[in-house]
């Protein structure tokens, strides 16, 4: 697509949306089996497939923390998540956004119940369209939740940027290659921000604004995570028998 | 009865006495830290729905033996940490020369979890009744949040499997399970098993199990 002359028109952005409004979103909880996590996640037109193993040992050895666990994010896009075939692997880009993503996410998990222990987070962007490593977290937050990892609670991240000279919350591909500033925010329920950068140019007050609004993008987000969590079991919880089996332990057996 | 699914961040209390397992406390309040059930029963805990085994002391565990030391025994205990199991620990006199001839690697044992220190050191110990070799039947992994729901109440559920089905079994609280029978009967308790783990959060379990036990019986007794 070329540069459009407007990217607002009358209010509204080129896809329909106001400025305060986020892309269609879908998360599903628990999609791998052999992942001890999973969430699948569609982010407008971004798709985005997370997995958490562990906590599991670590290779290798000269990693490990004899005091707490360690946390690991890789971030990667398919070769065919965007347009133009994207050369597979790691490349400067996927490395910068894997290590703040990784700590985003490692400010709210209780790393020191699990001395000498690796968590792994795997994140692959199957389809990209803007705002991918905003999804990432997203999807990797409800993974961890889906893995029992234990956490302080979940992170929830969105972008803001401008165009058109106006703030606007979540932008899709067109606004960030052709609009004037992009700003990724993770925030957790507490209102820590835990991921914070910024393409482009903001005054102090449009960023203050921006801020502001992505919080407020952030906690909607925060909704639809919980409720996937939810989901996943749906209504019918049954009274688990763990306290009486517990006294069994091994007295039951046999 | 249901329970009320929780998420780590959830509030679940004010008052930061009452906080149990799966939760933490923050500026005087009692937030969940896992995904998974609240019991607020006596204190306020979470149950996970999810996760790894993480040794306790005297959890009864199936470990299988992946390495050998001079005076240790290693074992796989299905979970992120090794167990640990001295010769002294072992059910007769060791010859520390010799060790490959008690317990060799790839074998399965029964062991009880002795003691685990802050560094996740695991000892475990065979030193006690029922605790040995096994030498004979089939072991398979189910996840360890589910062992209660396999147990049962009062351990009702491997009860049951036990009677109906004539097979002798062992839970470990590490999420393996240990059989022994006919084969058929074996294979039937298997399938039993991992139908129970996949509908580990539903109600009326034990009912269900029965009802399919019965059925696929009579289906075995058909056959042949």
């Amino acid at each position: 697509m070329t540069k459009p002359e407007k990217l607002m028109i009358d209010g509204k952005r080129l896809d329909g949306r106001g400025p305060n409004e986020l892309r269609p979103i879908k998360f599903k909880a628990g999609v791998l089996k052999r992942a001890d996590g999973s969430c699948y996640l569609e982010f407008g037109g971004n798709k985005v497939m997370a997995a958490v193993y562990g906590p599991r040992e670590v290779h290798p050895r000269h990693l490990q923390n004899a005091s707490r666990a360690i946390v690991r994010y890789r971030y990667n896009m398919a070769a065919f998540s965007v347009e133009e075939r994207k050369r597979p692997g790691p490349d400067r880009r996927s490395i910068e956004i894997s290590k703040v993503s990784r700590e985003a996410l490692e400010s709210v998990v209780l790393e020191e119940l699990y001395p000498r222990s690796a968590v792994d987070i795997f994140v692959e962007i199957l389809q990209a369209d803007a705002g991918t490593r905003v999804a990432g977290i997203n999807a990797a937050s409800v993974a961890l939740a889906d893995a029992g990892i234990p956490m302080r609670c979940l992170v929830s991240a969105c972008s803001v940027g401008k165009i058109d000279g106006e703030v606007v919350l979540d932008l899709n591909k067109d606004e960030d290659n052709y609009g004037q500033a992009d700003l990724p925010v993770a925030v957790n329920q507490f209102g820590e921000v835990t991921l914070c950068q910024m393409d482009g140019h903001l005054t102090e007050e449009e960023f203050g604004k921006a801020l502001d609004m992505a919080v407020d993008g952030c906690k909607k987000l925060h909704e639809m995570q919980k409720q996937a969590l939810v989901e996943k079991y749906g209504t019918m919880v049954a009274q688990p028998a763990e306290e009486e089996a517990k006294a069994n332990g091994g007295v039951a057996n046999e | 009865m249901e329970r009320e699914i929780v998420v780590p961040g959830d509030m679940l209390g004010e008052d930061p006495k009452l906080a149990g397992i799966g939760t933490y406390v923050q500026d005087g309040r009692v937030y969940s830290a896992n995904y998974g059930l609240v019991d607020r029963r006596t204190n306020i805990k979470v149950i996970p729905l999810s996760g790894r085994y993480i040794p306790a002391r005297g959890d009864l565990v199936i470990g299988k033996i992946v390495d050998m030391t001079f005076s240790n025994w290693f074992a796989d205990i299905n979970s992120p940490y090794e167990g640990m199991l001295h010769i002294s620990e072992f059910p007769e006199r060791v010859d520390p020369a010799n060790m490959g001839k008690y317990l060799h690697i790839g074998e399965l044992i029964i062991a009880r979890v002795e003691d685990v220190d802050p560094t996740m050191k695991v000892e475990l110990t065979m030193r006690d009744e029922h605790l040995r070799i096994l030498k004979q039947g089939r072991v398979i992994d189910i996840s360890h949040v589910k062992i209660p729901r396999v147990i049962g109440r009062n351990g009702s559920m491997i009860s049951m499997l036990k009677k109906d089905l004539n097979v002798s079994i062992f839970v470990g609280q590490n999420g393996r399970i240990w059989m022994k029978g006919d084969d058929k009967y074996v294979d039937l308790a298997i399938r039993t098993v991992f139908k129970i783990e996949r509908e580990a959060h539903t109600s009326g379990l034990t009912d269900k199990i029965k009802e399919y036990i019965s059925t696929e019986l009579e289906q075995l007794r058909n056959t042949t």
